[in-house]
């Protein structure tokens, strides 16, 4: 738990870093990023946040079992999605050119359209929920475990 | 005698690496042509603007759930390492 000033700042800045995370997952298709870095600006939020609010705070709401049966569904989104093409081959992209999500660009560089990439957004979706399930389970863990030391230190 | 059978190991793989440095493909011509099939093919096939979004999703698709696997199975032992007693 830090002072009140660093509270209220932390408190305005993760929601513009989980909304930049988000960003960085949606548009993975279009834009440097993807499911990975997104997941990984979204924990970096959830870090910010158990810094400055104390980590017994930010387990009253946040557990971490619920975030580890997150990530387990979004690994369970992106291998049923890999299944999902399987009548041609294992990843096969089976929803370009459908009407979801199914727009095929112009070849070469273009401004980029966010209903284009086929089963790429989902996947880009499902390994961001994957990625920042878990990285925040790992920081919400630790955090969890050295406070307990401090206490009984 | 180990001596001397280790000193002929070692430039028998010596010799080796200095042949292959000899013959190795110069910096910025691949052996294959998958970059070019990618960089024309990627756009039209996978409907991705971003050319490396497609390829780790789609045409290497395999080894990003390999890499998710490891994340998966770090993420399982913190959390095992780190679980707490229950008070009791």
């Amino acid at each position: 738990m830090m002072s009140k000033i660093v509270r209220t700042i932390s408190n305005i800045l993760s929601l513009f870093i989980f909304v930049y995370g988000l960003y960085i997952i949606i548009h993975g298709h279009l834009t440097p990023g993807g499911g990975f870095q997104g997941g990984a600006v979204v924990a970096s939020g959830v870090a910010l946040l158990i810094v400055a609010f104390g980590s017994h705070n930010i387990h009253k709401s946040l557990k971490e079992h619920h975030l580890s049966i997150l990530e387990s569904g979004g690994a369970l989104i992106f291998i049923g999605l890999a299944f999902g093409g399987i009548a041609t081959v294992f990843f096969y992209n089976f929803l370009v050119g459908s009407s979801i999500f199914g727009h095929i660009p112009p070849s070469g560089p273009n401004p980029g359209d966010i209903w284009t990439g086929g089963v790429i957004p989902f996947m880009n979706l499902a390994v961001g929920l994957k990625v920042l399930a878990g990285l925040s389970a790992i920081l919400l863990v630790m955090a969890l475990a050295t406070s307990v030391m401090e206490v009984e230190e | 005698m180990r001596k001397i059978a280790m000193a002929a190991s070692l430039s028998v793989f010596i010799a080796f690496l200095i042949a292959a440095t000899l013959v190795i493909h110069p910096f910025g011509y691949p052996p294959s042509q998958m970059d070019d099939y990618i960089i024309e093919n990627a756009q039209s096939e996978t409907g991705a603007n971003n050319v490396v979004t497609a390829v780790v999703f789609d045409y290497r698709g395999f080894d990003t759930l390999g890499e998710a696997t490891i994340l998966f199975t770090a993420v399982t032992g913190v959390v095992m390492l780190f679980r707490r007693k229950k008070r009791e």
